[in-house]
Protein backbone atom coordinates (compact mmCIF):
# COMPACT_ATOMS: atom_id res chain seq x y z
CA UNK A 1 0.00 0.00 0.00
CA UNK A 2 0.94 3.28 -0.62
CA UNK A 3 2.03 6.01 1.86
CA UNK A 4 -0.08 8.33 2.81
CA UNK A 5 0.09 12.12 4.21
CA UNK A 6 -3.21 11.74 5.22
CA UNK A 7 -2.59 11.14 9.20
CA UNK A 8 -0.61 14.36 9.14
CA UNK A 9 -3.31 16.55 8.20
CA UNK A 10 -5.46 14.94 9.98
CA UNK A 11 -3.22 15.26 13.19
CA UNK A 12 -3.37 18.93 12.25
CA UNK A 13 -7.01 19.10 11.89
CA UNK A 14 -7.73 17.30 15.15
CA UNK A 15 -5.16 20.02 16.88
CA UNK A 16 -6.64 22.67 15.59
CA UNK A 17 -9.85 21.54 16.54
CA UNK A 18 -9.10 21.52 19.85
CA UNK A 19 -7.22 24.97 19.81
CA UNK A 20 -10.37 26.66 18.15
CA UNK A 21 -12.91 25.02 20.01
CA UNK A 22 -11.39 26.29 23.66
CA UNK A 23 -9.55 29.45 22.57
CA UNK A 24 -11.58 30.98 19.85
CA UNK A 25 -14.80 31.97 21.17
CA UNK A 26 -13.12 33.69 23.79
CA UNK A 27 -10.77 35.62 21.86
CA UNK A 28 -13.84 36.79 19.79
CA UNK A 29 -15.32 38.52 22.19
CA UNK A 30 -12.49 40.36 23.37
CA UNK A 31 -11.63 41.93 20.16
CA UNK A 32 -15.21 42.09 18.92
CA UNK A 33 -17.23 42.85 22.02
CA UNK A 34 -14.96 43.85 24.87
CA UNK A 35 -12.62 46.17 23.29
CA UNK A 36 -14.73 47.92 21.12
CA UNK A 37 -17.42 48.10 23.77
CA UNK A 38 -14.87 49.77 25.95
CA UNK A 39 -14.14 47.46 28.32
CA UNK A 40 -10.85 46.84 27.88
CA UNK A 41 -8.69 50.24 26.11
CA UNK A 42 -7.50 49.76 22.66
CA UNK A 43 -4.07 51.07 23.74
CA UNK A 44 -3.94 48.64 26.91
CA UNK A 45 -5.21 45.73 24.48
CA UNK A 46 -2.16 47.05 22.27
CA UNK A 47 0.18 46.37 24.72
CA UNK A 48 -0.68 43.07 25.53
CA UNK A 49 -0.64 41.67 21.97
CA UNK A 50 3.38 43.14 22.21
CA UNK A 51 4.43 39.84 25.02
CA UNK A 52 5.82 37.33 23.94
CA UNK A 53 3.70 34.79 25.30
CA UNK A 54 0.47 36.06 24.18
CA UNK A 55 2.24 36.61 20.09
CA UNK A 56 2.83 32.77 20.82
CA UNK A 57 -0.54 31.81 21.98
CA UNK A 58 -1.26 34.27 19.01
CA UNK A 59 0.67 31.94 16.68
CA UNK A 60 -0.70 28.68 17.54
CA UNK A 61 -4.06 29.29 17.68
CA UNK A 62 -3.68 31.29 13.69
CA UNK A 63 -1.70 28.35 12.87
CA UNK A 64 -3.44 25.13 13.75
CA UNK A 65 -6.89 27.17 13.15
CA UNK A 66 -5.81 27.27 9.42
CA UNK A 67 -4.59 23.81 9.52
CA UNK A 68 -8.47 22.58 10.47
CA UNK A 69 -9.96 24.78 8.47
CA UNK A 70 -7.86 23.29 5.52
CA UNK A 71 -8.66 20.09 6.24
CA UNK A 72 -12.28 20.03 6.62
CA UNK A 73 -12.95 22.59 3.98
CA UNK A 74 -11.32 20.22 1.69
CA UNK A 75 -12.98 17.04 2.41
CA UNK A 76 -16.68 18.60 3.12
CA UNK A 77 -16.28 20.50 -0.70
CA UNK A 78 -14.53 17.14 -2.87
CA UNK A 79 -13.68 14.12 -1.12
CA UNK A 80 -9.99 13.60 -2.22
CA UNK A 81 -9.38 11.21 -5.20
CA UNK A 82 -8.92 7.71 -4.71
CA UNK A 83 -5.26 7.70 -6.02
CA UNK A 84 -4.96 10.51 -3.63
CA UNK A 85 -3.55 13.11 -6.25
CA UNK A 86 -2.79 16.79 -5.63
CA UNK A 87 -5.72 18.61 -6.99
CA UNK A 88 -5.41 21.98 -7.34
CA UNK A 89 -8.03 22.39 -4.08
CA UNK A 90 -5.40 20.45 -2.04
CA UNK A 91 -2.90 22.57 -2.94
CA UNK A 92 -4.58 25.98 -2.04
CA UNK A 93 -6.42 24.23 1.03
CA UNK A 94 -3.15 23.62 2.68
CA UNK A 95 -0.93 25.99 1.07
CA UNK A 96 -2.71 28.94 2.44
CA UNK A 97 -2.75 27.02 5.91
CA UNK A 98 1.17 26.79 5.23
CA UNK A 99 1.83 30.55 3.74
CA UNK A 100 -0.59 31.81 7.37
CA UNK A 101 1.77 29.64 9.79
CA UNK A 102 5.03 31.14 8.20
CA UNK A 103 3.82 34.69 8.08
CA UNK A 104 2.55 34.18 11.59
CA UNK A 105 5.88 32.31 13.10
CA UNK A 106 7.87 35.94 11.53
CA UNK A 107 6.10 38.42 11.65
CA UNK A 108 3.55 37.87 14.95
CA UNK A 109 6.35 35.15 17.35
CA UNK A 110 10.22 36.82 15.53
CA UNK A 111 9.91 39.99 14.80
CA UNK A 112 7.99 43.33 14.13
CA UNK A 113 6.29 43.79 10.23
CA UNK B 1 -14.40 -0.04 -4.63
CA UNK B 2 -15.12 0.47 -8.20
CA UNK B 3 -13.27 2.51 -9.44
CA UNK B 4 -14.11 2.03 -13.66
CA UNK B 5 -16.97 3.70 -15.51
CA UNK B 6 -19.66 1.53 -15.36
CA UNK B 7 -20.77 0.70 -18.72
CA UNK B 8 -23.73 -1.62 -17.84
CA UNK B 9 -27.21 -0.15 -16.91
CA UNK B 10 -26.66 -0.01 -13.20
CA UNK B 11 -29.19 2.22 -11.09
CA UNK B 12 -27.07 4.98 -9.97
CA UNK B 13 -28.67 6.30 -6.62
CA UNK B 14 -29.79 10.23 -8.08
CA UNK B 15 -27.94 13.10 -5.71
CA UNK B 16 -29.25 16.43 -5.81
CA UNK B 17 -27.46 19.15 -4.68
CA UNK B 18 -29.88 20.18 -1.95
CA UNK B 19 -29.62 16.99 -0.52
CA UNK B 20 -28.46 18.49 2.79
CA UNK B 21 -31.65 20.50 3.10
CA UNK B 22 -34.11 17.23 3.07
CA UNK B 23 -33.32 16.56 7.09
CA UNK B 24 -32.43 18.62 9.99
CA UNK B 25 -29.35 16.12 10.08
CA UNK B 26 -27.75 16.99 7.03
CA UNK B 27 -28.10 20.42 8.00
CA UNK B 28 -26.51 20.37 11.40
CA UNK B 29 -24.32 18.22 9.71
CA UNK B 30 -23.30 21.05 6.72
CA UNK B 31 -23.36 24.04 9.13
CA UNK B 32 -20.77 21.86 11.89
CA UNK B 33 -18.51 21.73 8.26
CA UNK B 34 -19.45 25.43 7.26
CA UNK B 35 -17.96 26.20 11.15
CA UNK B 36 -14.06 25.83 9.69
CA UNK B 37 -14.74 28.76 7.73
CA UNK B 38 -15.29 31.29 10.16
CA UNK B 39 -12.45 29.45 11.72
CA UNK B 40 -10.32 29.87 9.43
CA UNK B 41 -11.75 33.93 8.58
CA UNK B 42 -10.85 34.80 12.27
CA UNK B 43 -7.61 32.87 11.91
CA UNK B 44 -6.59 35.61 9.46
CA UNK B 45 -8.22 38.76 11.06
CA UNK B 46 -6.01 37.74 14.17
CA UNK B 47 -3.11 37.28 11.77
CA UNK B 48 -3.47 40.67 10.65
CA UNK B 49 -4.30 42.45 14.17
CA UNK B 50 -0.78 40.45 16.07
CA UNK B 51 1.34 42.19 12.93
CA UNK B 52 -0.15 45.45 13.28
CA UNK B 53 0.77 45.47 17.17
CA UNK B 54 3.69 48.01 16.34
CA UNK B 55 1.70 50.66 14.59
CA UNK B 56 -1.23 52.12 16.95
CA UNK B 57 -2.99 54.02 13.96
CA UNK B 58 -3.51 50.96 11.83
CA UNK B 59 -3.77 48.74 14.68
CA UNK B 60 -6.94 50.95 15.88
CA UNK B 61 -8.41 51.15 12.84
CA UNK B 62 -8.30 46.84 12.46
CA UNK B 63 -9.78 46.89 15.89
CA UNK B 64 -12.58 49.30 15.51
CA UNK B 65 -14.06 48.93 12.19
CA UNK B 66 -17.79 48.52 12.34
CA UNK B 67 -17.64 45.90 9.10
CA UNK B 68 -15.52 44.12 10.80
CA UNK B 69 -17.01 43.94 14.14
CA UNK B 70 -20.30 43.05 12.75
CA UNK B 71 -18.69 40.13 10.59
CA UNK B 72 -17.31 38.73 14.13
CA UNK B 73 -20.58 38.80 15.52
CA UNK B 74 -21.77 36.72 12.83
CA UNK B 75 -19.15 34.66 12.54
CA UNK B 76 -19.42 33.88 17.09
CA UNK B 77 -22.58 31.25 16.86
CA UNK B 78 -20.87 29.13 14.58
CA UNK B 79 -17.78 29.29 16.30
CA UNK B 80 -19.89 28.62 19.38
CA UNK B 81 -21.20 25.84 17.42
CA UNK B 82 -18.09 24.45 16.37
CA UNK B 83 -16.59 24.32 20.24
CA UNK B 84 -20.43 22.21 21.22
CA UNK B 85 -20.32 19.75 18.49
CA UNK B 86 -16.39 19.41 19.40
CA UNK B 87 -16.86 18.97 22.89
CA UNK B 88 -19.91 16.22 22.15
CA UNK B 89 -17.17 14.41 20.65
CA UNK B 90 -14.47 13.45 23.53
CA UNK B 91 -16.36 10.85 24.86
CA UNK B 92 -15.76 8.86 21.90
CA UNK B 93 -12.50 9.87 21.60
CA UNK B 94 -11.68 9.64 25.64
CA UNK B 95 -13.12 6.18 27.16
CA UNK B 96 -12.35 6.24 30.42
CA UNK B 97 -12.28 2.98 32.82
CA UNK B 98 -12.82 3.64 36.79
CA UNK B 99 -11.79 -0.29 37.31
CA UNK B 100 -14.57 -2.22 36.13
CA UNK B 101 -17.10 0.65 35.61
CA UNK B 102 -16.84 3.09 32.36
CA UNK B 103 -16.94 6.66 33.72
CA UNK B 104 -20.16 8.03 31.58
CA UNK B 105 -20.08 10.03 28.34
CA UNK B 106 -22.11 12.65 29.98
CA UNK B 107 -19.47 13.13 32.60
CA UNK B 108 -16.65 13.25 30.42
CA UNK B 109 -18.16 16.01 28.00
CA UNK B 110 -19.54 17.67 30.80
CA UNK B 111 -15.71 17.90 32.58
CA UNK B 112 -14.57 19.50 29.26
CA UNK B 113 -17.28 21.97 28.89
CA UNK B 114 -16.33 22.95 32.78
CA UNK B 115 -12.16 23.31 31.16
CA UNK B 116 -13.97 25.32 28.29
CA UNK B 117 -15.93 27.71 30.83
CA UNK B 118 -12.61 27.79 32.89
CA UNK B 119 -10.11 28.34 30.23
CA UNK B 120 -12.41 31.00 28.42
CA UNK B 121 -12.85 33.06 31.94
CA UNK B 122 -8.90 32.96 32.04
CA UNK B 123 -8.27 34.44 29.08
CA UNK B 124 -10.75 37.37 29.50
CA UNK B 125 -9.79 37.96 32.81
CA UNK B 126 -5.74 38.18 31.58
CA UNK B 127 -7.06 40.67 28.89
CA UNK B 128 -9.28 42.38 31.12
CA UNK B 129 -6.10 42.74 33.79
CA UNK B 130 -4.25 45.00 30.79
CA UNK B 131 -7.56 46.99 30.00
Amino acid sequence: MARSNEPLWWSLFSAGGVVSAFLMPITLVVTAVAVPWGWITVEGFRELMQNPLVRIYCFVLISLSMFHWAHRFRHTVSEPSEKGMATLGTIVCYGSAIVVSVLAAVFVVVRSW
Amino acid sequence: METKQNKSKEYMRPMPTNWWLKRTNYLLFIVRETTCVFVGLYAIYLLILAMLRDEPDSFAAWLQSPTLIVLQIVALPFLLFHSITWINLTPKVLVVWRGEERVPPSLIAAAHFGGWLIVSLIIFWIAFQYG
